[in-house]
Parts: C-alpha cells; structure tokens; sequence
C-alpha cells in the first residue's frame, strides 16, 4: 500500500443475490484513494460504480453481501466495522455527497439546522459554535446570503444551491475523502461546471482525496487526477487522467470514448425547396397555479411567443435547460396541453384548432418518442400491443398491425418474437426501440423527440441516435429533438433553437450556432458544456 | 404470476387467512349439502349445552335449533352479502374515481362533492335506514352496504389514476389517437389494479361485520340465517346459554380476521417497496 493514499479497496468482491443477472455486483475491484487526488469511477448503468460507493460509506442495501476484500483506512479495515464503527467514520473519516440533492436533504429542516446536526451528532462544538460553523461553511461553499440561506428550507432554494448545501454537509466534519456519486447528473450544465469547480477547489484547499462517481466522460475530463473505468463489476483499466483519455488500451474504454458524441457538428447539407412539415405561430403556455385565498396565484411562463418551423426531412433541435420550457413546447406541439395562444400547423392544416375525433384522427401525423424507456410503455402490454394499439384504434386491421408491428420491431432492430414479450424484459436501449416503433407503426411525418436519447448509457446512446437518423433519412421524417445535451444536438440537429425562460433566444444552422454564438446565454452553454479539453473534442 | 404466489406464501399471516378463507368458501359452498337439515329445525330441546350430543355438536338455542347447523347455513348468507356487495360497491366507485381522476376539472369537483356528500353521513346509520326503510331482505341489505361502502374506492381509484394518467405510457396512448375509454381501460386501469384488490379484500370483511351488525339489530333477512341474527338472538340468554353468541361470533371473528389477513398478505405481495426489507 502505498504510503500516501488515504484509502484503499483490495480486492473487493460484492455478491448479489441469488437469482440476479449476475453473480457479482463487483467483482474483484482494488484502486487507491491519495490524498489530493480526484479519482473517477467511470462505468455505464450497471457496472458497480454506485456499489462500490456505497461499500465505502457501509450503506451497502441488505439484499447484497461483501463476500470477500477489504476497505482500508487509516490502518483500519472498515468492512469489519460494527455499527458504531461506521458512525464514527461516517462523515467524520469519510463523507458522501449523493446525486439527487432534493431527496438527500431533509425537506422538513432548514439548511443550517442541517449542517448544525453534523456537528451535533457526533457530540462536538456548543451550540453558538455550530450556527458559526454552518456560516462558515455556507460561505465556503459559495452559497449566497449565508446568513439568509441557512435558515432556507431545502425547497426554497435552487438544484446547484441545494448540491452547494449538500457538499457543505459533507465538508461540516473535515472528511480526508469525499465520495460523490454523480453530484452533478441531476443539475444543468451551466450548474454542472460550477459544482465541478467548486468542488475542485474544495478538494484542493483541504488536500481531501475524491472519489467521483459518474458516467459522463466530459466530466471525467474536467476533473480528474485519475480514472478507473468499471464494466460488469470489474476493473477494465485505470491509470492517470491522460493516459485513460488520450491512450485508452482497454477496447471497451476505447469505444466508451468513441460514443461520446462531439461537439464539432457534421457537415451537413442545407435543406432547400422542401415544403413546411410544421409551423409553430406564436405559441404562449403560461401555467397558474392557484395560491389559495391569501397568496397571489404562481405563474411560470413555459413559452413565450415561440416561433419556429420545420422543413420535411429537416431535424430543429430545441436546446436549453431545465424549466426553460423546451418540454412544454413538445407537448403543445403534439397537443398534449393546451396552449394559450399561438397556432401549430400540420402541412396545411390548423391542428391547434381541432378537437375530438378530427383531431384523434390527425394525431398520427406527429408522433412523440419519450424520454424515460421505463415509464413510456405500460407495464402490463405485450410489446406487440403496445406497437399496434395506436394503428388499431385509427381503424386499422388488427392483423395487419400486428403483423406490422413485428416488421415495425425488425426495422428497429429488435427480433420480431419481441411483439409478445412484456417491456420489462427489455433493457432501456431496447425499451427506447420499443417507443420508436410505436411512433413509426402510425407512419408520421412528424417525429418530437424529448429528451429520447438522455436517459441512455453512452454507448446505447450513440446506437440510439444512429437508428433515429437512419429511420429518417429512409422514411423522409421531420424531426423536433428536445435534448439539454449540447453535443447531441450538434451531431443530429440542421439547425438548432435555444430556449431560455420560455423563449427562443437564438435559432441558427447547428455549425453557424457553433460557430458564433450571438446571444450571451447560448455562449454560456457551449462554455459550460463538460470536457472541452477531452480528447474526443479533438477527434 | 408465480412469482405472486410466492410472495403471497412468503408472509405467514397471507398463508394462515388463506387457509381460513379457503375453509370459509368451502363450508359455504358444500355445508348445506353435507348437513340438509334445515338450520330452522328443532331438533332437540332448548338450551343443550354444546358437546353433550355428537348430532348437535354445539348445543341447540332457545328454541331447539341446532347451532352447529346454523353456522353451517350462515356461512352462505355472510359471504354472499360481503362478495355480492363489494362488487356492486367496485362497479360504482371504480368507474366514478377513474372518470374524477381522468378527466379533472369541473367533472372531478362534481363526482367528488357528491361522494363526500355520502362520507359525511356515518356509514352504519345510513346502512340502518337504508334497510328499515326498504324492508329487510337480502337485496336491501346487499344494496345498502354498497352503497355505503363505494366511496373510499371511488377516492382510492381517482388517486392512483390522477397520478397514472400523467405517465408518459398514457401520453403516448393519447398522442397515438386512442379514445378515452380506451386509455382508462387498457392503459390506467389495469395498473391501478392492485390496490383496489387490496381494499376490496378488506371490503369484504367489513361487509360481513356490517351484515351481522344489521341481522344482530333484527334488520336481516326474515329468512335467511345469519351469524349475526345468531347473536343477536341468543344475547338475551347470553348468561345462561353462552354457546348461542359465542360459536356464531367465533365464525364471524375467524372469517373477518381470515379476510385481513389476506388483505394485508395481497399488499405485501402486490407492493414489494412496502413489504420491508424488499429490493
């Protein structure tokens, strides 16, 4: 063991129970800890990454059991902690900083009652120190007003505020390392860069050792010292920052890096002389929410005067972040809320002025593909239900579609017995399919993506968006893609509508938009998006 | 579908209210055909004490009926009234909370306020003058308690479909042109299934208390035995012929407890998250 890591995993072996789709959750892993070193653990869904996290921290759930390895830590193996061993290293030794910061705090206390239940739970400090400590640390972690933010509720405060709150628990007890498991996946990317700096710094000034979680390598390439890239449980390489990124060995790391789309968009051909497919006029969504008898009503504008129209064959990409109300405008495009004003037109046709079985009739024109492949397709239908219900109801013979829905699965690239399987049977890869099936088995001339790709591993992901252009190109299919993903969009879009607060602030060809950006938010994005210095930019 | 059972057999208490419950339908069931004596019968004097004779194993009542054979015909109506009376309760309160919850707005409020209009009225005094007024027969009585009892299951379904219709797989159901009934039915409600089986369990069991209390308060059916008209007849005597209320309310006890305990097992089973130490 080396004389300066501050912990060290040997040989860990994790076994899950029996039954699952593999023996281990991880399988074998021995990295180090140094002090002053950010060390990333890279991997897809399902690679043991979170696992292993959570082996460190002893919050292991009882359904898995540490079969074999050892945690070292000052001198010490944690996995043969009783419970009161664990408490005493747990925040003090070693703290954590997890993904979701809204459902990490306590939603019932205030910021600073938070951060004081630290000092209190491991007995230290009086009771003036601690309010002073919880100051202290408010500062330190960049959080604004610190004397206001500390007596905030959680929910009164912003996703970055909240992981700024979240990091300064983690901090109260001057941890030697810090595990953060993809702090910032939950937060935009503006958000994202400064949470990643801050924690830098953090990392720095207090000469903490880091062990980051996460699976996007821009991140990695931001910010860390070193990287251990996990697959199935099981470590497939890890060596300096430089050397993973710019000499990848290991084939799977290499590909993992060749899926990360780039920010340099493909040449692409304008598109000239096609007709309209969609026209959005004017579109305003304001949504209120009643305060009751005392309060004024809360509205948020979810658009403002959006205008935009989209060509056959033509992908506008609708960018920004989250609550600038890019959702909203998928779903009054496809009318599944109502807008307030402004009109969609379909080709030639008003589709915002339509209603009952006109409209259920003109529905099949713009198809939606959604962003979650676990919740967009009903648990209790068969696949081949699933496909066929849309065409069916439309009139269609209930053979037919389902023998188009099979053809419908095959063209996805999926086996067509896939038709009487249930979803969960289905990776989210898969699932994503699935949707895209049943967007196409009601031939559209419209496709609305939102968010369709976001929810993917990287390398599903880039499979995913190779099908999507594949299918539009043959099908000659107009496409409205919803991404917060700024690399996505510059690999798939022909021109690409910003979106902040409601409004569209810049909609230019994606390689104008790249390449000078005009409005000062759409410059933010680009400058915040991770990994500008990653090697994959370069390629 | 395995995989239900399993758990099902998993939770001890689920497995014990199966085995009561499965005891309960078969006696119901085949009782009256194993023992055709009619349970209005006297067939010995009053008051026998129970196991004095091995034909009226549980002693007869005040005027020589045999108690044991009571039970036996009393299964029948208890279980009757408690299935027949939840079903009707489902048919009511499914379809009112799914159409509150899918549509929203003004139709909600309105469906809404008329269910609260019956939750404010306590359930047992509206049962009582439900019957009273309708004369005691097993139709009044079965009507009475579904209509008492469908306005929880009207809340509960209008939740779970408030929440499940802004799922996207509905969205993508509406986005795909299907009808509305059709997106309640094959998209919604099957997923907010699990739990209504639940309640209508439980419901179950309430109905078979709620039968026995109207029959104890002399509001049953005129011709048929019950367990609660057995204690309601026997309370008189209740000091010097305890075994009149005593067996009657032993069945009642065991099968409402046989029903909770499925209930509770139906959750574990169908709510894994719940079950504690689960996933």
């Amino acid at each position: 063991m080396p004389e300066s890591s501050s912990i060290s995993i040997r040989d860990l072996k994790i076994a899950l129970p029996p039954g699952s789709e593999r023996p281990y959750a991880v399988d074998g892993i021995s990295f180090d800890l140094a002090a002053g070193d950010i060390v990333c653990v890279v991997g897809e869904s399902g690679s043991g990454k979170s696992m292993c996290a959570h082996a460190l921290m002893g919050l292991l759930p009882g359904s898995v059991t540490i079969e074999s390895g050892e945690v070292l830590f000052e001198g010490k193996n944690l996995l043969l902690s009783d419970d009161d061993g664990w408490r005493g290293i747990r925040g003090r030794g070693i703290a954590m900083v997890f993904q979701e910061p809204m459902t990490a705090l306590n939603p019932l206390m205030r910021i600073g009652d938070q951060m004081m239940e630290m000092f209190e739970a491991h007995g230290l400090l009086s009771p003036p120190e601690r309010r002073q400590k919880a100051l202290d640390l408010a500062r330190e972690v960049g959080l604004p007003d610190p004397e206001r933010i500390v007596r905030a509720y959680p929910h009164q405060l912003s996703g970055g505020q909240r992981q700024r709150a979240m990091i300064a628990l983690a901090l109260a007890l001057e941890p030697a390392v810090l595990v953060a498991d993809e702090p910032t996946t939950a937060l935009d990317v503006t958000t994202q860069a400064q949470i990643l700096k801050l924690i830098r710094n953090l990392q720095s000034s207090r000469d903490m050792a880091v062990m980051f979680i996460t699976h996007d390598f821009g991140v990695v390439a931001d910010i860390a010292d070193r990287v251990v890239v996990l697959r199935h449980g099981r470590v497939v390489e890890q060596g300096s920052a430089a050397e993973v990124l710019g000499h990848p060995e290991h084939p799977y790391t290499r590909a993992l890096l060749a899926a990360v789309p780039s920010l340099e968009p493909p040449v692409r051909m304008p598109i000239t002389g096609q007709s309209r497919a969609v026209e959005v006029i004017g579109l305003d969504k304001t949504y209120v929410t009643s305060g009751g008898w005392f309060r004024p009503d809360r509205k948020v504008q979810a658009a403002r005067q959006v205008n935009f129209e989209i060509l056959k064959g033509e992908t506008l990409g609708l960018v920004g972040e989250s609550g600038s109300g890019k959702s909203s405008v998928a779903r009054l495009v496809t009318r599944l809320i109502e807008p307030d004003r402004g009109t969609v037109r379909l080709g030639d046709i008003d589709f915002t002025s339509l209603g009952g079985s006109a409209l259920r009739e003109q529905r099949r024109r713009i198809q939606m593909i959604f962003q979650d492949p676990f919740a967009s397709l009903n648990p209790r239908r068969k696949v081949g239900a699933i496909i066929s219900d849309g065409p069916i109801a439309g009139g269609a013979d209930p053979a037919t579609a389902r023998q188009r829905a099979r053809d419908l699965l095959a063209m996805v690239g999926l086996d067509p017995l896939a038709a009487s399987r249930y979803p969960h049977e289905f990776s989210g890869g898969q699932r994503q399919r699935i949707g895209i099936a049943r967007a196409l088995a009601l031939d559209p001339e419209i496709i609305v993506a939102d968010e369709a790709v976001s929810a993917l591993d990287v390398s599903v992901q880039a499979q995913v968006l190779a099908l999507l252009e594949d299918l539009k190109a043959r099908l000659g299919l107009s496409v409205l893609f919803i991404t917060h993903d700024l690399r996505v969009a510059a690999q798939i879009c022909d021109r690409i509508a910003v979106m902040q607060r409601g409004e569209i602030v810049e909609l230019k060809p994606t390689a104008a938009l790249f390449a000078s950006p005009e409005h000062p938010y759409t410059r933010e994005l680009l400058d915040a998006v991770p990994g500008l210095r990653s090697p994959s930019h370069a390629a | 579908m395995k995989h239900f059972f399993k758990l099902m057999l998993r939770n001890p208490g689920g497995l014990i209210g199966l085995v009561i419950l499965t005891i309960a339908i078969l006696v119901a069931l085949f009782g009256p055909l194993v023992f055709p004596t009619s349970p209005w019968r006297m067939v010995q004097r009053p008051f026998l004490p129970p196991f004095t004779l091995s034909t009226v194993p549980l002693g007869t009542d005040a005027l020589g009926r045999d108690v044991f054979a009571g039970i036996i015909y009393g299964a029948r109506v208890s279980l009757l009234v408690g299935l027949v009376s939840t079903l009707v309760a489902l048919a009511v309160g499914v379809p009112l909370g799914a159409i509150a919850g899918y549509f929203g707005g003004r139709i909600d409020d309105a469906l809404m306020r008329f269910t609260e209009f019956f939750q404010t009225i306590p359930s047992f005094a509206l049962a009582i003058v439900l019957v009273a007024i309708l004369q005691p027969s097993i139709y009044s009585i079965v009507g009475s308690i579904a209509i008492v009892s469908w306005p929880p299951v009207a809340r509960l379904v209008r939740g779970e479909v408030l929440s499940l219709r802004t799922r996207e797989y509905v969205q993508a159901a509406i986005v795909t042109g299907q009808t509305h009934r059709w997106i309640i039915w094959r998209e919604i409600l099957p997923n907010a299934l699990s739990p209504v089986i639940v309640l209508a369990s439980l419901m179950v069991a309430t109905a078979i208390l709620l039968e026995s209390s109207l029959s104890f308060l002399g509001l049953g059916d005129p011709n048929l035995i019950s367990w609660g008209y057995m204690v309601g007849a026997g309370r008189t005597v209740v000091r010097q012929a305890w075994w009149i209320t005593v067996f009657p309310g032993f069945a009642i006890l065991l099968s409402v407890l046989g029903l909770n305990l499925v209930g509770e097992g139906l959750n574990d089973a169908l709510n894994p998250r719940l079950a504690g130490n689960g996933r």
